[in-house]
């Protein structure tokens, strides 16, 4: 394919939002044509989804054997003697797969966006932002070089700031934006700073030029990588900068599936898989062992917040962090194609319910507005019995639910059971910390699947906790149940690209073995694993076991109790289930540790400083400049005789120098 | 004895010294004047005196054969319309101070200084 026709994958959204974005600036009817303005949005992903599709089947034909990116490039950046960086792209493996992820998601969100936002007074803005955010996103997954990166990095971040606060007049909400853009600042500050380092070691910016100098790194692939991992943490919300994800979701539902679940806070896992020569390098040993730790314990603690919380997105978005939690644990144990591969099925069945829990909440929001209740649309403990009402979405909620859970056949499964596997066998040759995170793991599995099913069922499930006497919630339209039976039906079959190895024999893993194969190489645990064949299949077993018996007990469990299930919950977990409750005072915690501390420096070392340092300087400079000119001042007498001397002295002094010098 | 250019440059040169001194010493507006126009045209006389040197020398062959003859005398010409000018704008503030002052005393005119 042409160049013209593969720049349109980034330049057609960044045209979507521009023209949308200008157009409703200057035209007040135009703002209110709802269906033009979708079918732009749509339309600018859409098209680029194709487009990278093209190339997909180009790349599995064409160039079948060498595997080589195809590469293309929009503009010179900067051209200098040190420094040479375009805006330049490239189509492996890698880009593709997240692309599609991207721009097909990113499509059916779009279009499930336009009933969604129906009626909005920003309808255009919103679309404008969704645009803007697929072009930086792309830019961050198709950029062949760091500083590319970093644009779609810094591009997501303030798009994510613009939806976050959509509805900005609410405060609660406004601040959760800038809550969610300070952490990222945090993060992004580490990257500039691997940025330098590497620029330093390597004098390039290109991945294959920094991959292909990887070895020569030595210690300092130590500091990188751990710069890099702390840029991750910000991104893909995990210890300690987690905090803004479970407030974003301030935003409206999709930009939550969009952004806080399928793409966005994914970056981070891309970021370090298309880094990974950098990580297999001896020296960052280390740095692998700090992701999977604080992996599982983001992952454990995400999880246990997430048994007690009654808000349907608080629910998903604490699982979501939970889910990252994994990735990186897959990350940690050097398999970087798992963690991709956990980054799709992810993106399938959490996009699904995101955009599930946004129809129950349309659905809830028009209901209360019928009764003229005023409760909250998102509160599960206001819902129950809504399977009747929407099928189409309790479908897919359910279907998605499984998925997560692990239950065998679905995608959630496979790639769950993977990553467990992984580390667990990474215990026999890199330290026997990762039994330990293996252990942490496999408890986070189980409580997701107990609190997946619980949400599910408290939704769906059960008796309706609001009168249908008169009123009833209704389905959401098909412009909303078309995107989601999509991805349910993705998430059904997404695991099938990469079946255990194991167990089904080396090839039968297409994502590791034959897609990524040659482009990723994960630290390889495969002599392991045949040691442990058993092993292999008894996880497997144990993977089944946990998440079949977990789903059936907790189904089971919310139908003989009801919401009564939570106060037994509560028994179980005794003093910690408040803590849970409370998001085990992370938020509280900061506040008191950093943002205090931070209020109180402003407020007197700055304002000290300010005052007499830098108002000291500026005032001082400008009595200088007084006292100096009162005395040479007095130079103008104001007789005319004076001025003539000392021009005749000038007159003599240059002529005498010109005649004598 | 003949006339030759070294007593036009001093009569030039010691004409130039009467003026400055004028200028730097008188407190009349008008003399004050005057000794400008006499330093002006100290300065012409020396111009014509060398625009003739010139001429002669190239006439004869010597060095200076490239400088046009003319170009003194040329120059001489501009300074006298300065000078006119100048007098114009001079005198008219002069006649200013004057009307304001019913003096021209140059010294009491110092409102600009510090």
């Amino acid at each position: 394919m042409s160049n013209t026709v593969l720049s349109l994958i980034v330049l057609l959204p960044l045209a979507g939002a521009a023209l949308i974005g200008l157009t409703g600036f200057l035209n007040e009817r135009f703002r209110h044509q709802e269906k033009l303005i979708g079918l732009i949005a749509t339309s600018a992903v859409a098209i680029p989804f194709f487009i990278i599709l093209a190339a997909f089947l180009q790349f599995t034909s064409g160039h079948g054997e060498h595997h080589d990116a195809i590469r293309f490039s929009i503009i010179p950046w900067i051209e200098t003697a040190g420094i040479k960086i375009n805006f330049s792209y490239h189509l492996d493996q890698l880009s593709l797969l997240m692309g599609m992820i991207v721009t097909g998601i990113g499509s059916l969100i779009h279009i499930y966006s336009i009933a969604y936002m129906h009626h909005d007074k920003g309808f255009y803005k919103f679309f404008l932002y969704l645009n803007l955010f697929i072009f930086a996103m792309l830019n961050l997954i198709l950029g062949d070089n760091m500083a590319v990166l970093f644009l779609g990095w810094e591009g997501v971040g303030v798009c994510s700031y613009l939806l976050i606060g959509f509805w900005y007049e609410d405060m609660e909400k406004a601040k959760a934006a800038q809550k969610a853009f300070v952490a990222n600042r945090i993060g992004d500050f580490a990257m500039i700073g691997a940025m330098f380092m590497i620029f330093g070691q390597v004098h390039s910016l290109n991945f294959a030029d920094i991959n292909a100098s990887a070895g020569s790194l030595g210690d300092n692939a130590f500091w990188i990588t751990l710069l890099l991992f702390i840029a991750a943490t910000g991104k893909s919300a995990q210890i300690p900068l987690y905090v803004w994800l479970p407030d974003a979701m301030a935003g409206p539902t999709p930009v939550s599936a969009l952004i806080h679940a399928a793409t966005m806070v994914t970056s981070g896992i891309y970021l370090i898989a298309r880094m990974h020569p950098v990580f297999n390098v001896p020296a960052a040993e280390p740095v692998l062992i700090v992701i999977a730790v604080v992996a599982a314990a983001t992952a454990i603690l995400a999880a246990l917040i997430a048994i007690a919380q009654n808000d349907i997105k608080k629910v998903l978005a604490y699982s979501t962090v939970s889910q990252l939690g994994f990735m990186f644990m897959a990350l940690g144990a050097g398999a970087y194609t798992t963690a991709i591969f956990h980054v799709m099925t992810h993106a399938f069945f959490k996009a699904c319910l995101f955009l599930g829990s946004g129809s129950v909440i349309h659905a809830m929001h028009h209901y209360f507005d019928e009764t003229h209740e005023h409760k909250d649309p998102q509160d599960i403990r206001f819902m129950g019995g809504l399977k009747k009402y929407m099928p189409a979405t309790g479908m897919t909620f359910w279907i998605s639910t499984l998925a997560i859970a692990g239950i065998p056949g679905l995608s959630g499964f496979f790639s769950k059971d993977e990553i467990l596997a992984n580390t667990f066998f990474s215990g026999f040759d890199h330290g026997s910390i990762y039994f330990i995170v293996w252990l942490v793991g496999t408890i986070t599995a189980c409580l997701t699947a107990f609190y997946m099913t619980r949400l599910t069922y408290l939704t769906f499930f059960g008796e309706a906790r609001y009168k249908t006497d008169k009123h009833h919630p209704h389905e959401s339209s098909p412009l909303m149940t078309i995107p989601l039976w999509i991805l349910g039906i993705l998430a059904v079959v997404g695991g099938y690209l990469g079946l255990p190895a194991g167990v089904f024999g080396h090839n039968a893993h297409i994502l590791n073995h034959t897609w990524f194969h040659g482009l990723i190489n994960n630290r390889d645990l495969e002599h392991t694993m045949h040691e442990h064949i058993a092993l292999e299949y008894g996880l497997l077993v144990l993977a089944i076991a946990i998440a079949v018996g977990v789903v059936y007990f907790a189904y089971n469990f919310y139908a003989k109790n009801g919401l009564e299930g939570d106060e037994k919950v509560k028994k179980v977990f005794g003093s910690m289930y408040k803590w849970m409750e409370n998001k085990f005072y992370v938020d509280e915690f900061y506040e008191k540790t950093i943002l205090k501390p931070f209020v109180w420096a402003g407020d007197n070392i700055v304002v000290w400083f300010d005052k007499n340092i830098i108002d000291g300087v500026i005032n001082g400079s400008a009595s200088a400049t007084a006292a100096v000119g009162d005395v040479i001042r007095r130079m103008q007498t104001g007789y005319v005789a004076h001025y003539a001397l000392i021009i005749s002295i000038g007159v003599v002094i240059i002529i005498g120098y010109l005649i004598l010098g | 004895m003949e006339p030759n250019a070294f007593m036009y440059l001093t009569v030039a040169a010691v004409m130039f010294a009467i003026g400055v001194v004028g200028v730097l010493t008188r407190r009349n507006g008008i003399v004050v004047f005057m000794c400008v126009e006499l330093m002006l045209n100290a300065v012409n006389l020396s111009l014509i005196t060398f625009s003739k040197m010139h001429s002669v020398a190239a006439a004869a062959g010597g060095a200076a054969a490239n400088v046009n003859p003319a170009a003194g005398s040329m120059m001489v010409f501009f300074v006298m319309c300065v000078a006119a000018a100048e007098a114009v704008v001079g005198l008219a503030i002069v006649i200013s101070i004057f009307r304001n002052k019913l003096h021209i005393d140059i010294n009491d005119v110092n409102i600009f200084k510090w």
